[in-house]
């Protein structure tokens, strides 16, 4: 699931993308150590091989469609689909898409988020990857995959920079 | 009627002398202060030649002369890529839907290029783009021109110390905050949004870079609402856009 059991062990970019990106104490709210990737953007060089990384797994498996969470996912997403050749789709908050849309209730901590997709898309039968900037309890990613699925696309793979491990997925 | 064309503007006096063909009704010329950008010849081209701009040392970067009379044939699959929503997010309001755009390869692939061929190479080192559509644009840009991605973002989302903008909506206020480490006085930037209309937000993000000492050369957006005046709002600061619809 992580890069470094993926085969990309000693693969000597992680380091440089795992130290760019500031972990900030207590925000939003005290014992919450937050995983800014604000800093990763700020350095060309990991930006770009963290692109790369991406790129490389998914350039030859016939993905058309990458899915992008908001809004951190929109900052990697894209370049990731036009190195290659999928559509991006973003994935919003509620009342953010101005067309038809469907959308897939998932729980926070305290209450629950909608996220919605754009009807028409994403065909039955897409090959889509769906990415986020980190992976936590993985209810985005969960709401983000029963989306795509309602629709008939086949999520292949859920992509994140950052994997919390001490959380449950 | 949407009128699609490719924007500049100019207050460049040659226009009025111009040889006998002029250019398309829809055609407007690039503004030509900020002194960053060099034509690539020495002489003083006719108006409507101008909008091609590359470094003089360069002949690798020679424009196709043939796209210089007209629009750029990229821009109309663009165009008509962009998807039109009347009604939203309130009556009366049209929408102009970028997502559709998204969903076209080569569409998208030619919006970055448009926007990455005009600014490579011209020692730009910050793409800030405004959340959350600007976040789709920016950083491919960044990536292609070698620039640092910096997202303008709404209140309380930026996890270290921000500066903060407050800008006015039609009805009330909203604020943008950007981390303050993330420029250096001196740097210059461009500023990256889907779409400009009353020129609010972009105001508030030059004002935020401005602030710390950055020299913002450029607002870039996909479209412009040219009705709603935001390149007049930007007065001095160049805008520059693929689409326009009226």
């Amino acid at each position: 699931m992580f890069a470094a059991e993926n085969g990309l062990k000693g693969d000597p970019r992680l380091q440089a993308i795992s130290d760019a990106i500031r972990v900030v104490p207590h925000f939003p709210k005290p014992g919450i150590m937050f995983q800014d990737i604000t800093t990763l953007l700020l350095d060309h060089k990991a930006f770009k091989d963290t692109v790369d990384i991406f790129v490389d797994r998914y350039r030859d498996m016939d993905i058309s469609v990458v899915a992008g969470v908001e809004a951190r996912g929109f900052m990697f997403g894209p370049s990731i689909a036009l190195a290659i050749g999928a559509k991006f789709v973003p994935l919003r908050k509620p009342r953010k898409l101005p067309g038809e849309v469907i959308a897939e209730a998932y729980d926070l901590e305290y209450g629950s988020d909608c996220l919605e997709m754009h009807v028409g898309a994403v065909q039955p039968g897409e090959r889509v990857i769906v990415i986020d900037d980190l992976v936590a309890t993985g209810g985005t990613l969960s709401a983000a995959i029963r989306l795509l699925e309602r629709v008939g696309a086949q999520v292949v793979e859920c992509a994140c920079v950052i994997g919390l491990r001490e959380v449950k997925t | 009627m949407l009128q699609r064309a490719l924007i500049f503007s100019s207050s460049n006096p040659i226009c009025s002398q111009l040889p006998t063909t002029a250019p398309p009704d829809n055609t407007v010329f690039p503004k030509r202060n900020g002194g960053w950008i060099i034509p690539f010849s020495s002489y003083q081209l006719p108006a409507f030649r101008l909008r091609n701009y590359r470094p003089s040392d360069s002949a690798a970067n020679r424009p196709n002369m043939a796209s210089q009379d007209e629009q750029d044939p990229r821009i109309s699959n663009i165009s008509s890529a962009i998807r039109v929503i009347p009604d939203f997010p309130k009556p009366g309001i049209i929408f102009q839907d970028i997502t559709t755009l998204l969903l076209d390869t080569k569409a998208f692939r030619d919006t970055i290029d448009l926007f990455v061929e005009r600014y490579r190479g011209k020692d730009i080192s910050v793409v800030a783009g405004i959340e959350a559509r600007g976040f789709i644009f920016g950083p491919p840009i960044a990536l292609a021109i070698g620039a640092k991605f910096v997202p303008m973002r709404k209140p309380n989302k930026l996890p270290g110390e921000v500066l903060s903008e407050e800008y006015s909506l039609e009805y009330g206020k909203d604020t943008m905050e950007m981390h303050v480490d993330a420029v250096k006085a001196g740097e210059r930037a461009l500023i990256i949004d889907d779409l400009v209309a009353t020129g609010g937000t972009l105001s508030a993000a030059i004002r935020l870079l401005e602030r710390v000492g950055v020299h913002v050369v450029e607002c870039a957006c996909v479209i412009e609402l040219p009705e709603l005046k935001g390149r007049e709002r930007l007065g001095e600061k160049p805008l520059f856009v693929l689409v326009s619809s009226t």
